[in-house]
């Protein structure tokens, strides 16, 4: 059993067999566990359900998180789509209120699938969900780019980290943003190539990103960060499926990634000693919520 | 070297908003009760570091109340579990403290009392991602992590008994994983962590309580992986 340490090698596997990139980490998954397909499969479907459930809790009960910073930003999205129309089209503006909405979620202690974290917890489902009601796709084929996703998540983990306190929001919004976009285009019909484009395309667009949740909390700026990551998602999708190419691949860009996750200092590593948490308004909302004097 | 599986990446399933300081925290709370090995009637809990700082708006003090029910990290009763140990005749108590040096920033210390009246004193520390670390139980020196069927023996300290607890689970089926046994300043007691393959059974822990010179014995479920 070796470990998953690159993307090109899986794209490459997936183009000599003519199958998807879901296939390939499929097979890996069922090797590792010594288990049929079925009883994996079954596992990631567990996990959709509960992803669904969210996105619908999220909707019809928006909440507002324990401190009650933030909570309901997918209500007013969705009413301001519906009465005024929207700049970004509907598409992506359906996938930023879904991913803020299960981000809420998670702020108010609802039941989430981390993925890959609990403060990135919105991209995935809301990127896949949105692509597949728009391309048709059934309930499979998202399971399918589920797989996926966590493929792409699995040599980002390997390779640079999967943790903010190790690595910045980079690896954990940043992440989900790459693992949605590559999967969005699998779910799309897209190539494996085209997959590892996208992937490539988002995580570029983030690096560098620093965690810096005020308060310490998983709330502020980590809410709003997933609806920009669920847009970056299907942007960074739209260019691949158009054909663009990321000149950096997917491997170099995460390895850029690990690189500058190392050199990040710790103060914007998760500990709200640095960027956004050391603002002043910042450290008055820490001070007001009791987390510092 | 571990080799990651996609679970890893999604997953777990969990009540947020935190790995470490909400599923953690209901794990430690979780363990703790099962090392009390009843049902808890009141407890006495201390934060420290991050947990201390940042208790209320990750929900730390409702997960480890829900452990302490016997909850697991993806019920989604701890966000109202304080209300339900209140209903339940739970009595708890959360304080904040200073100090602890040099240790995990993570920390919590736990004085459980049981309906029997039998107090335990554990702890632990949430190390990420939802894993966690009991470092401390009464006044023995651990490292029970909880991801296997645990088993805890407290025996005084006489030669051969290690050798009869591994008998009773040899005759059972049960695989060790790992033990270790650890002996408090006094000298005069011992505390055995066995980590198993299988499931530790009823009839493995009665078989060891009936033990002589055994103080009391108490195992410790896996945590649920596997949704
Ligand atoms: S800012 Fe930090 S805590 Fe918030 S989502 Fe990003 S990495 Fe997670």
């Amino acid at each position: 059993m070796r470990k998953i340490l690159s993307v090109a090698d899986i794209v490459t596997e997936s183009e000599n067999r003519h199958c998807t990139i879901s296939e390939i980490v499929i097979e890996r998954e069922q090797k590792l566990h010594e288990a049929g397909r079925k009883e994996i499969w079954d596992r990631m479907a567990g996990l959709w359900e509960i992803m669904k459930q969210s996105m619908v809790t999220a909707e019809r009960n928006p909440a507002r998180s324990l401190s009650g910073l933030v909570g309901e930003e997918n209500k007013l999205l969705v009413e301001y789509m519906k009465t005024k129309g929207t700049l970004a089209g509907e598409g992506t503006v359906q996938a930023a209120a879904r991913a803020m909405g299960v981000a809420a979620l998670n702020a108010s202690m609802g039941k989430i699938v981390a993925c890959p974290t609990a403060g990135s917890c919105g991209i995935v489902p809301a990127v896949l969900l949105t692509t597949a009601e728009k391309t048709g796709a059934g309930k499979e084929k998202i399971i399918a780019a589920l797989f996926t996703a966590a493929g792409i998540g699995m040599v980002i983990d390997e390779n640079a980290s999967t943790s903010g306190a190790e690595g910045g929001c980079q690896v954990e919004c940043g992440a989900a943003s790459c693992m949605a976009a590559a999967a969005a285009v699998e779910l799309a019909g897209g190539a494996p190539a085209q997959a590892a484009h996208a992937g490539a395309i988002a995580l570029k667009s983030v690096i560098g990103l620093v965690c810096d949740p005020v308060a310490g909390l998983v709330e502020v700026p980590c809410v709003k960060r997933n609806a920009i990551g669920a847009g970056n998602a299907l942007l960074a999708a739209d260019m691949a499926l158009a054909g663009i190419k990321s000149i950096i691949p997917l491997d170099e860009v995460i390895g850029a990634a690990a690189q500058v996750g190392r050199i990040m200092p710790d103060s914007l590593k998760e500990t709200a000693e640095g960027g956004l948490a050391a603002t002043p308004i910042a450290r008055e909302i820490a001070r007001r919520l009791g987390v510092t004097k | 070297m571990t080799i990651k599986s996609v679970f890893d990446i999604i997953g777990p399933v969990m009540i947020g908003p935190s790995s470490s300081h909400t599923a953690g925290a209901a794990r430690i709370g979780r363990m703790a009760r099962s090392i009390l090995g009843e049902e808890p009637k009141s407890a006495q809990i201390y934060l420290y570091g991050s947990f201390a700082k940042t208790y209320k708006g990750h929900g730390t003090d409702r997960a480890l109340i829900g452990g302490l029910m016997g909850m697991d990290a993806d019920d989604s009763n701890i966000k109202t579990a304080p209300e339900l140990a209140a209903k339940h005749g739970l009595d708890v108590e959360i304080r904040t403290g200073t100090g602890l040096e040099g240790t995990h920033p993570n920390t919590v210390h736990i004085y459980l009392t049981g309906v029997s009246g039998r107090k335990v004193f554990v702890g632990g520390s949430s190390v990420g991602g939802g894993n966690v670390l009991v470092s401390r139980i009464n006044d023995f020196d651990v490292a029970v992590q909880g991801r296997y069927p645990t088993l805890l023996v407290e025996h005084t300290d006489i030669p051969g008994m290690v050798g009869r607890i591994t008998t009773i689970l040899g005759g059972s089926g049960i695989n060790i994983a790992e033990m270790r046994t650890a002996r408090n300043e006094k000298g005069a007691g011992a505390f055995t962590v066995i980590q198993t393959d299988q499931p530790v059974t009823e009839k493995v822990v009665t078989g060891i309580a009936g033990l002589p010179d055994i103080i009391t014995v108490s195992k410790i479920l896996p945590f649920r992986e596997v949704i």
